[in-house]
């Protein structure tokens, strides 16, 4: 049987990954799609240890987690798309007319 | 496994939910055969579901209640906090429909979208569940990342919406992480029960829940705007509708300091020592980075935005101290902050003109004698930003630092005290360009219609009687702290 320490170390694993992408990819769709990494990595979390506990709460959670993830991505792409109509890119470094 | 039991379900709790989340969805419907000029009507009809709302929060006061199984509650911390939102949201929407006319972008989905916002917050505010604090979050962030992309037409609307909604998500992230290894090393997610199992040492390691105590911390800092999580704050309110600005500098600080509140202070107890030093030092950097970096800015939005940064810190101070002479100050000061920034806004759209223009300092020149009236209010507003006695925002810093004093933060209270008067600087430097410089424009185009009137004397009634008299509203306050 796998131990919740295998789960937790994998989803911390996805985790860094996810955050990793944020902090270095340039493409606004890519660095969403590492966040939506980042949120499933935190699922896996939640259902391991749901599991572990032998406690609901966790995958309860987890179903929250993905309707929000659901509507975040509506929005989300939304206003990439409202941006690309102006821009014509979705690169962050165009994301530059206002800083300090 | 354990068997699902159906909790038991109390609906009065979360009744002032349920009717500005009726009231949205009908104005979602109604605004389908509203005519573009007429949109405004919806504004008021807003602002009718907000009383209302309000009358029925009211009726609650003092008599604590819980329901969906001890998911929400409905006590006075929560109902004080609920007031904050619906005075800054109603606040808001009174400046809005002129703003919206002068931009051409006279979309009615702007109101319903504040009030699911504030919602978003109400729940946030009573949520003693974590997954009920995240529910809220996020209804009150993806209607804030639309908010703040309104202006479809608009590069730097969708440029801050962009930034915004992809800083917002990241941070949610590493809120929900901490959320999942507090339930990990808990085996609940209730506050009380995460409270009891702390205390009781029935937690499974230690290690886990600081680390997602941790991480929940972050998640907050970065909600509320505070250093180092700040850098979006100057981008997205300098680029935001201005009077979407004045929405979301109030309501979501106020919203998550709320669930911070309620998640440090009654969850978490236990580690008080440790997170008090953590939250010694966010206080710090948040102040002196608003402060410093407002000195120079020439936007005033954007200095508003660093000003708002700074007022962060000051509640972090309290929130440090973490005692009821602070958390009552905390509670006073979120109250007339939402009076004093709000006003300040309405003052900022109503110089601007379209296309987000004339919001420089330089543009003030003069303004103070072409509109003697509109000058002495931003004045108003100005001076309480920065404390100045008689203005609430005095008396509210006076609570906030004399609680951190009792508590023993005096290293903390002198900090706090050196910046408010750095802030006195750029605060007064809008006064000089109003009364000081010579006017390059006559301002014409600055029109006062009711809906301004309204909400501006409501703003400097909210500012100066609890300014003068305190006594009321800090009764209310001291009734409504978590201990």
């Amino acid at each position: 049987m796998v131990s919740l320490h295998s789960y937790l170390i994998l989803s911390a694993i996805l985790f860094s990954i996810g955050t990793i992408g944020v902090l270095t990819r340039r493409n606004a769709i890519v660095i969403f799609m590492c966040i939506e990494m980042m949120l499933n990595a935190v699922n896996l979390t939640f259902i391991a240890f749901s599991k572990f506990l032998g406690n609901l709460d966790g995958q309860i959670f987890v179903f929250f987690v993905m309707t929000v993830a659901a509507a975040e991505a509506a929005v989300g792409l939304a206003l990439m798309i409202a941006f690309f109509k102006n821009r014509e890119s979705i690169d962050v470094e165009d994301l530059n007319l206002m800083k300090w | 496994m354990e068997t699902i039991a159906i909790p038991a379900i109390n609906m009065s709790v979360i009744a002032p939910e349920m009717i500005l989340s009726v009231v949205a969805m009908a104005l979602l419907l109604i605004n389908v055969f509203v005519r573009g000029e007429q949109k405004g009507y919806l504004g008021y009809l807003s602002i009718a579901g907000i009383l209302v709302t309000l009358y029925s929060l009211t009726v609650g006061w003092g008599s604590p209640q819980d329901g969906f199984g001890g998911s929400v509650v409905q006590d006075n911390f929560a109902i004080f906090f609920k007031g904050i939102f619906l005075v800054s949201a109603a606040l808001s929407i009174l400046i809005t429909d002129q703003y919206l006319q002068r931009e051409e972008c006279n979309q009615g989905e702007i109101y319903p979208l504040m009030l699911f916002a504030t919602v978003g917050m109400m729940l946030m505010a009573s949520g003693t569940d974590l997954m009920t604090i995240f529910l809220g979050l996020e209804v009150l962030s993806v209607s804030l990342y639309v908010l703040a992309g309104f202006n479809r037409a608009s590069i730097r609307s969708n440029e801050a919406g962009l930034k915004y909604f992809l800083l917002g998500a990241f941070s949610t992230g590493f809120l929900l992480y901490g959320m999942a290894l507090t339930y990990g090393a808990t085996g609940t997610t209730k506050v009380a029960k995460i409270a009891a199992a702390a205390q009781s040492g029935m937690v499974s390691s230690n290690l886990m829940l600081i680390a997602g105590m941790l991480l929940m911390a972050t998640g907050f800092a970065f909600k509320v705007a505070a250093a180092p999580f700040h850098m979006w704050t100057p981008d997205v309110y300098e680029g935001a509708p201005t009077p979407v600005t004045a929405f979301m500098s109030v309501g979501p600080k106020a919203a998550g300091f709320a669930a911070f509140l309620r998640v440090f202070l009654v969850a978490l107890p236990v580690f008080k020592a440790d997170w008090a030093s953590l939250v010694w030092i966010l206080a710090v950097l948040t102040m002196t980075a608003g402060n410093i970096t407002a000195l120079y800015q020439q936007n005033i939005k954007r200095m508003l935005a660093y000003s708002s940064i700074a007022h962060a810190g000051y509640i972090l101070v309290g929130f440090t101290a973490g005692n009821a002479v602070s958390t009552a100050g905390i509670l006073f000061y979120m109250l007339s902050y939402a009076f004093m920034n709000i006003g300040a806004f309405a003052v900022i759209v109503l110089v601007g003109k379209k296309g987000e223009a004339n919001n420089n300092l330089s543009d003030y020149a003069g303004f103070g004698y072409k509109h003697p009236a509109l000058g002495i209010a931003m004045c108003v507003f100005l001076f309480s930003l920065a404390g100045i006695p008689p203005a609430a925002g005095f008396v509210g810093k006076f609570y906030l630092f004399s609680g951190a004093i009792q508590a023993g933060y005096i290293w903390l209270a002198i900090i706090g005290v050196l910046n408010s008067a750095a802030s006195v600087y750029y605060y007064l430097r809008v006064m000089v360009y109003m009364y000081f410089k010579e006017p390059t424009e006559d301002f014409a185009w600055v029109k006062l219609s009711p809906a301004f009137v309204i909400c501006l004397i409501i703003a400097i009634a909210g500012v100066m009687i609890p300014g003068v008299v305190p006594s009321t509203i800090l009764e209310l306050a001291q009734k409504a702290i978590l201990m």
